[in-house]
Formats: structure tokens, C-alpha cells, sequence
């Protein structure tokens, strides 16, 4: 019994495996994977929060729950953009955290296969390398695939540090 | 299928009934000491809660927990068996109390996911002491008993034989357990213990599982075999026997119902055929008539006890989130803008009904949280017995209004300020026998708790008739220690009393083991006031002291005026309001540090710009196009300037997401709640901006 537990959380984690919504920034297109992924919104009025940095937007009420949003704009260091009805909020769970994030405009769900994903160049004066945990190929375009922990984690050091 | 012992909701209803049935031992053995002995209900009840006990923790691995258990056991069962003349009371309820302690910690540690490695074998020493004084010291009477004949056994066989004609199915089921899984006995046990709920007619060998060790082997090597008689099918009876944990194999087989009453009539020769030839009597529990009452009872508060059932917090706080986004919902449809300007006559009539039932929703979801005081209540009454018997006090305790319920969050944060409160009613409040009788009252004191429902707020009182607050050696002490700053007649009794709420202020002297350390009062102040509650001494000299605490009814739901800065909005608990006013500019004072404040009344306040303090942008920055708000905590005062009041409403407090709270503490934020056109509203924090 415990094998047969054990083969349908294989499969469940199968089915998610090497999948990747894409979204794109400017000209790069990324990748978050998809089992992060809870839901995708428009976007909603956000309620400014004090204190935080300026790419945490504020709060939004997703049906009674209350979670933040980032905008991934800001966050990567872009200029920021002007919100349209394009606009989405990706919302991600990451270790038991509900965060939205506000991207351009969602792309599609792709399955990359682990033959096809490789490390990021080693680039210490890129700032960005930070966020990207791997490089996937599709065809001739190349996705950035996020590091959603560190997306949520790292910063707190950072700005530790920015403030001292 | 093996290795299933360590999953969490087992775990968590191991927990739960645990401490559950702990408590109901230790008011069993408060009930007897009350009446200065056990009597045979408490002893059967003192008996089956320890043996439920040693079973369950025994079958989730915790064998100290059991142990402990057991020796209780082993004494209670000596106690049930032989009816012992010469008991030390006072020293099998302290044993037993000590025990439970034990015990309480130990599940406490496994709450918290500690190691139990708390060694008991001290505790056991004393308890297998205890018990072999009590059978020497007992030991003509029980061999007297001993020589009695045995009566049949009959205490695991259901008494109502004649109701077996009524199940439709026979069965017989032979299980078997792994290798090794040890107690084979009790788990055997838990499996007629389950099989009860099912059918009351049913036999099993071996018979004497529980009083009998040796009864392991017979289950290695045989297994353990059931015979019993059931409505349930085939499947419904196999699956309920797959629950078994450590269950190495089963065989369940249907039989006639005739082979079933030979089996159950030889069954029964056979264990008396046994009990003949082993020269030593087997152990069996009598069961005289009052007994079976007792069982039957305890059958009965089983059955009345289903209609309860316990749901984890976060689903009812999950409710509770879907049944305000049902009123906001509510709200979106039945004010929406394309209605605005229709003569909807039906419309109307039913958005009126849905308004009525989404009310009566949130009104129950509501009440769910809400729990009686009476658990907390009654776990005092365990402080009074310590405390008295320690300090040689006689005190009462009593307990008016136990049933007002409060929300369980509420709950958890008033239990250790009322448990100081009753200390210290003991401790310095009752005085000595002598001292008492002196003073022409009752040689006992009396320690009253009381609760009682005001309005939006719950009152606890916690009264004692003992020598009463000493207003002059308040103040002088409080004037030692520069506290107080007044005269002592211009000061009210209240405000005195208030002293002893100060931080670092304590009359007693000498410290004792159970108050006075000159952090109490004011912690227990503090307590109470982090759930939004406050707390009033009265007191008359050599009347006694009563000390009471107002605490709101929920946390989850507060008053709160919404007010707005340039584009948010954000909400000021109303109670923590004095006033609102549009300022006049000959008021302002700006001091040569370009610090504001404001005279009102002749009294001058400091300001806080809330725009200013967020950063947030508004065109409202000259203080004659707003307005203020006087909010009060802890006596200071503040004045926050904001653009304008959009209104008061009742909120439901939510936290900030745990995101921005790993991130940093927001300075003056409590929280944050949903209005009811589903946009957020940020609640402050007054008691944090005044300290800034």
C-alpha cells in the first residue's frame, strides 16, 4: 500500500516536472516552475503598505486572503512600467508564503526537458545571476528559469545590508 | 502497512485525549481528597483513565509515559481488588498527583516535538514503594479475599448475551501482529475496545489479555482470535480490522451461528477449566452490581459525548475568512452600480432575506469559537489544593458563572494571569487560621471566582475574604520606590490600588515559592491588556480583595474608525479614541526642533503627521484641511492628523501576510482587515505610536 502512496506522488510530481510558465520582461522571457504556481489573477487595487521597499507593491485581498505583491520589474532592477489590462499577477505558494507577483503578461506553460536545462554562466558583476538558477533551451529561444526561493529569501539580507 | 505509528493525526489525537483524560483525573482525585477518600466510583474511573492511558501511550511508543501509567495502575488496581482499610490518602492523591504532572509534561514535550527523556524511574520507585506498603501493611485482609471463591468471569464478556439473535452475521477473526511489536496483550486489547462500538456480543481468546502478561506469548504464537456476531458485511468488518497497527496478518472467516454458541459456550469452559488447574487463581475483576452501573454510565456519557466533536482552529479561521468575503460578496451584488436607479421590489425582498441569513452565518461562525470558561475555571482548584496545603490555609474555592464563554484566543491569554491572581489571593490575601479567628470570621477563607458577560466585554472576577489591601503601606511603599508623585489624600482608593499594577512594585517582602517576586502584577496587567482588556482593584481592609478583569469577548473582531491619508485607508481601533476635532491654527506649537504639538483645553499634545510618518502622498498637509484624532493608551495621549473620517465599522482583525512580517516589524501596524467593499484597510497600532 505504502508503494502504491509512494508511485501516485511520483506521478503527481511527474506531471509537474520540467514544466515552466513563461512570462516576458522587455525582450528576455522567463521561466517560474510550475509547481509554485497556484494561480494567475488581473490585476487588483493594491493597498499600499509603509515601510516596505518599493518593489513590494502593497497587499491585495485575493478572496479573504491577504497576500503581498512584488513587482518582478522592479525587484530585477528594470524601469518600471505603467500597469495595463495585460498586466497579470502570478500568484506563487513557496515554503508555506503566498506572494503575487506582477509581471507584463503571462506567455505560456512549456515543458523544458532536463537535457535542455543548463547552468548559468558564471557572471560575478551580474546582479541578476542571483535570481536565476538555470537556462533553459526551447528551440532557438532561450528561457531565464527563477529561482522562486531565493526570489522571496535573499532580500532580506540585502537590504539589511543596503540599510547598515 | 508497518511504520504507520508515528503519523501525525494519531499523534495529535493521542495529544488531544491525553490531556483530555488528565484533567479528568485530576478533578477525580481533587473530588476524593474534597471528600476524604476514594470512594469505589473514583478508583474504577482513577483505574480505566490510567489504563487507557498506559495503552495509548504504549501503542505510540511512549513507554515512560506508560510505565508511569502502569505503577498507578498496578496500586489502583490492588486498591479495586482487595479494598485496602488502612490508604494514606493525602499520600496516594499527592503520588497521583505527581504522576499526572509527569505526565502532563511529558505530552506538553511532545507537543513541542521534544525528546521525553524525562526519566521516570524515580517517580516509580516511590509509586512500587507506595504500593508494597499498602499491601503489607493490608496483608491480612487481602489474603482473606484471596481466599474467597472467584466469581465467574464475566468482566470482558457483554452482559446482554440475549441480544445476539439480533446481528446477522458471524465471524470469526484470528490476527496476527509482527514480530516484535511487544504488548501484544494491550494492542489486543484496543482492538475489543474498538470492536465494542460495533456488536455487543463477542468472545476472544486469550480471555485474560489485560491482567495476564503471559497472554503475549499466547497471541505471538497462536494469534489472537475473535468470535463475534455483527450487522456489519464482510468488507465493512475486514476493513476495520486492516486498521490495526503492527497487524502482520488476518484471517476472517463467516461461520454458522450455531458453531458460534459452541464456540462461545466451550470458550467459556475452557478459561474456567484453566482457572482450575493453574494453582494460582487468575486475577479476574469482579463485577458486583454497583460496578455494572458505573460501566453502563460511563457507556452512556460515551454515546451523549459523539455530539461534540473537535475541529482544528485554522479550518474555523478559515471559515471565517470565506464567510467575510461572503458578506462582501453580498455586499458587491446587492449594491452594484448597475442596480442604482431600478425599482427592484422582488430584488429588494430577497436581498433583505440573504442580508438576514449571511448575519445569522457570521453569528455562528462566531459562537463556534467561542469556549467556556469552566476548563479554565476548574484547573484552579488543582493551585488551591497546592497552595493551601503548602502555606497550612484552609481555602475554598468557588466558582460562580463557569458556562461564559469566551473566544478560545482570549482564553489561552487570561489562563496564567487569573492563575497569579489566585495565588495571590492565597498567598498574601487569606490570612492564617489564627489570625482569621482572631478577626471573628470563618477559619476557612474563600477564594470566588466569578465570570460574567457585560456588554461587549467579559468580566472575571477573582474575589478573597481575606485581610484586604492596606492603602498606606501601598502608598508608602509605592513613595519608597518613587512611584507616586501625589499626595496621598488627593489620590482616590482606586488609584492607589492601581499601584500595585506598577511595574516594580511588591508589598511582600520575603518571597515565597508561589508569589511575590515582585513581577507579578504588573505582568498579569500586562497580559491583560495585550488582549485588549484592562484591570480594576477594589479592596476594603479585612474584607478582602476584588481584582477584576474586563477582557473583550473576541480578539477577532474590533470597532474601528476608518480614516484616510491620500489614497489609503486605514482604521483606529475605537476604543483607544478620545475625541476628533478640526484644529485651529493658534493652537499649533511648533517647538525649535520642528516638533508639533497642539493645545487642547489648556493641555498640550504632541502631534503625528500620519503622511509624514508612511510617506504618504497626500494633498492634505496644512492642519486646517484635515483633521485630528486624540487617541489614549496607558494614560499618553497623541493627536494624528490625518485627511478625513470615512467612518466607524466593526473589522475583523487579520495579520500582515507572513511575507512582509519575516521582512520587518511595520512600526504603528496591528494589522490589516478587509472593508466591505473588499479593498484593505491597514489597522494602527496606538499603544506603538504613542511610544515613538
Amino acid at each position: 500500500m505504502e508503494e502504491m502512496i509512494d508511485n501516485t506522488q511520483v506521478l503527481e510530481e511527474d506531471t509537474q516536472k520540467g514544466r515552466f510558465l513563461t512570462f516576458s520582461l522587455d525582450k528576455e522571457s522567463y521561466g517560474i516552475e510550475i509547481k509554485y504556481v497556484t494561480e494567475i489573477i488581473g490585476l487588483q487595487e493594491i493597498t499600499e503598505v509603509p515601510e516596505l521597499p518599493d518593489y513590494i507593491k502593497g497587499i491585495i485581498n485575493l478572496r479573504g486572503k491577504i497576500i503581498p505583491v512584488m513587482d518582478i520589474r522592479l525587484r530585477f532592477k528594470k524601469s518600471e512600467k505603467e500597469y495595463n489590462d495585460r498586466t497579470c499577477v502570478i500568484v506563487l505558494e513557496v515554503q508555506d508564503i503566498s506572494i503575487g507577483i506582477i509581471v507584463d503578461t503571462v506567455s505560456e506553460v512549456l515543458t523544458i526537458p532536463e537535457e535542455d536545462i543548463v547552468e548559468p554562466p558564471q557572471m560575478n558583476t551580474n546582479y541578476k545571476n542571483r535570481y536565476i538558477k538555470n537556462i533553459g533551451k526551447v528551440a532557438s529561444e532561450v528561457k531565464l528559469l527563477i529561482d522562486c526561493e531565493k526570489l522571496l529569501t535573499e532580500d532580506e539580507m540585502e537590504e539589511l545590508n543596503e540599510s547598515l | 502497512m508497518s511504520g504507520t505509528y508515528s503519523n501525525e493525526p494519531m499523534l495529535d489525537m493521542f495529544i488531544f485525549e491525553t490531556s483530555q483524560l488528565i484533567e479528568q483525573l485530576e478533578q477525580i482525585i481533587l473530588a476524593s481528597e474534597k471528600e476524604t477518600g476514594f470512594n469505589s466510583h473514583a478508583i474504577n474511573d482513577i483505574f480505566r483513565i490510567m489504563h487507557t492511558i498506559k495503552g495509548s501511550s504504549a501503542m505510540m511508543m511512549f513507554n515512560d509515559i506508560s510505565t508511569v501509567s502502569h505503577a498507578i495502575e498496578d496500586i489502583f488496581y490492588f486498591l479495586r481488588e482487595e479494598n485496602p482499610e488502612n490508604i494514606d490518602c493525602s499520600k496516594l492523591s499527592d503520588l497521583v498527583l505527581e504522576a499526572v504532572d509527569y505526565i502532563k509534561d511529558e505530552v506538553d514535550k511532545i507537543k513541542a516535538g521534544e525528546d521525553t527523556s524525562n526519566n521516570p524511574s524515580e517517580l516509580i520507585e516511590t509509586l512500587k514503594e507506595f504500593l508494597a506498603n499498602l499491601k503489607s501493611e493490608n496483608k491480612s485482609i487481602s489474603l482473606e479475599i484471596k481466599e474467597q471463591p472467584k466469581e465467574k468471569p464475566q468482566y470482558y464478556i457483554s452482559p446482554d448475551k440475549t441480544a445476539s439473535n439480533n446481528y446477522k452475521h458471524t465471524y470469526k477473526a484470528v490476527i496476527y501482529f509482527d514480530e516484535g511489536c511487544e504488548m501484544e496483550n494491550i494492542r489486543a486489547y484496543t482492538i475489543i475496545h474498538n470492536i465494542k462500538d460495533i456488536t455487543s456480543d463477542y468472545h476472544f481468546f486469550p480471555m485474560d489479555i489485560i491482567d495476564n502478561d503471559e497472554s503475549c506469548e499466547v497471541i505471538r504464537k497462536e494469534g489472537f482470535q475473535i468470535y463475534f456476531k455483527t450487522d456489519k458485511s464482510y468488507e465493512e468488518m475486514h476493513e476495520f480490522f486492516m486498521q490495526t497497527i503492527f497487524l502482520r496478518d488476518l484471517e476472517l472467516t463467516e461461520l454458522e451461528d450455531d458453531e458460534y454458541k459452541k464456540i462461545a459456550e466451550t470458550k467459556e469452559t475452557e478459561v474456567e477449566e484453566i482457572k482450575v488447574l493453574s494453582s494460582e487463581p487468575i486475577k479476574v475483576p469482579k463485577l458486583d452490581d454497583e460496578e455494572k452501573i458505573v460501566i453502563d454510565k460511563s457507556r452512556q456519557t460515551a454515546i451523549s459525548s459523539q455530539s461534540f466533536i473537535s475541529v482544528s482552529v485554522t479550518k474555523l479561521d478559515q471559515l471565517m475568512d470565506l464567510v467575510g468575503e461572503m458578506v462582501v460578496a453580498e455586499a458587491m451584488v446587492i449594491q452594484n452600480p448597475d442596480l442604482q436607479g431600478l425599482e427592484l421590489d422582488n430584488f429588494q425582498k430577497a436581498a433583505r432575506q440573504l442580508n438576514k441569513i449571511t448575519n445569522e452565518i457570521q453569528d455562528v461562525v462566531m459562537s463556534i469559537r467561542m469556549v467556556a470558561l469552566s476548563a479554565t475555571f476548574l484547573k484552579m482548584h488543582r493551585i488551591v489544593r497546592d497552595m493551601s496545603r503548602k502555606l497550612n490555609k484552609e481555602v475554598e474555592l468557588e466558582i460562580i458563572g463557569e458556562d461564559t464563554e469566551v473566544d478560545k484566543n482570549i482564553i489561552e491569554h487570561i489562563s496564567d494571569p487569573l492563575m497569579h491572581l489566585v495565588r495571590n489571593a492565597i498567598d498574601h490575601g487569606i490570612e492564617p487560621r489564627k489570625e482569621r479567628l482572631a478577626k471573628a470570621k470563618e477559619a476557612k477563607g474563600t477564594v470566588t471566582l466569578e465570570a460574567k458577560n457585560a456588554g461587549n466585554d467579559v468580566l472575571v472576577m477573582v474575589k478573597d475574604d481575606g485581610r484586604g489591601l492596606d492603602k498606606s503601606k501601598i502608598y508608602k511603599k509605592a513613595k519608597e520606590k518613587g512611584l507616586v508623585f501625589k499626595n496621598e489624600d488627593e489620590m482616590t482608593d482606586r488609584e492607589i490600588f492601581n499601584l500595585i499594577l506598577v511595574p516594580g512594585f511588591s508589598t511582600k517582602a520575603n518571597v515565597s515559592e508561589f508569589s511575590g517576586r515582585g513581577v507579578g502584577m504588573d505582568v498579569v496587567a500586562r497580559n491583560i491588556e495585550s488582549v485588549g482588556g484592562s484591570i480594576i482593584v477594589d479592596s476594603q481592609l479585612d474584607k478582602g480583595t476584588i481584582i477584576t478583569m474586563k477582557i473583550p469577548l473576541t480578539l477577532a473582531i474590533i470597532d474601528g474608525m476608518i480614516i484616510k491619508v491620500g489614497k489609503s485607508s486605514y482604521t483606529i481601533p475605537t476604543i483607544s479614541i478620545k475625541e476628533s476635532f478640526r484644529p485651529k491654527q493658534e493652537d499649533i506649537i511648533t517647538d525649535p526642533d520642528g516638533r508639533e504639538m497642539i493645545m487642547v483645553r489648556g493641555q498640550c499634545y504632541p502631534i503625528l503627521r500620519l503622511h509624514n510618518f508612511y510617506k504618504i502622498h497626500t494633498d492634505v498637509t496644512s492642519f486646517t484641511d484635515g483633521i485630528f484624532i486624540m487617541v489614549e493608551e496607558d494614560e499618553k495621549s497623541l493627536c494624528i492628523f490625518v485627511d478625513e473620517l470615512l467612518g466607524q465599522q466593526q473589522v475583523v482583525v487579520k495579520a500582515l501576510p507572513n511575507y512582509i512580517q519575516k521582512y520587518r516589524k511595520i512600526k504603528g501596524l496591528a494589522g490589516c482587515t478587509l472593508l466591505g467593499d473588499g479593498s484593505i484597510s491597514l489597522i494602527l497600532d496606538v499603544g506603538e505610536l504613542i511610544k515613538l
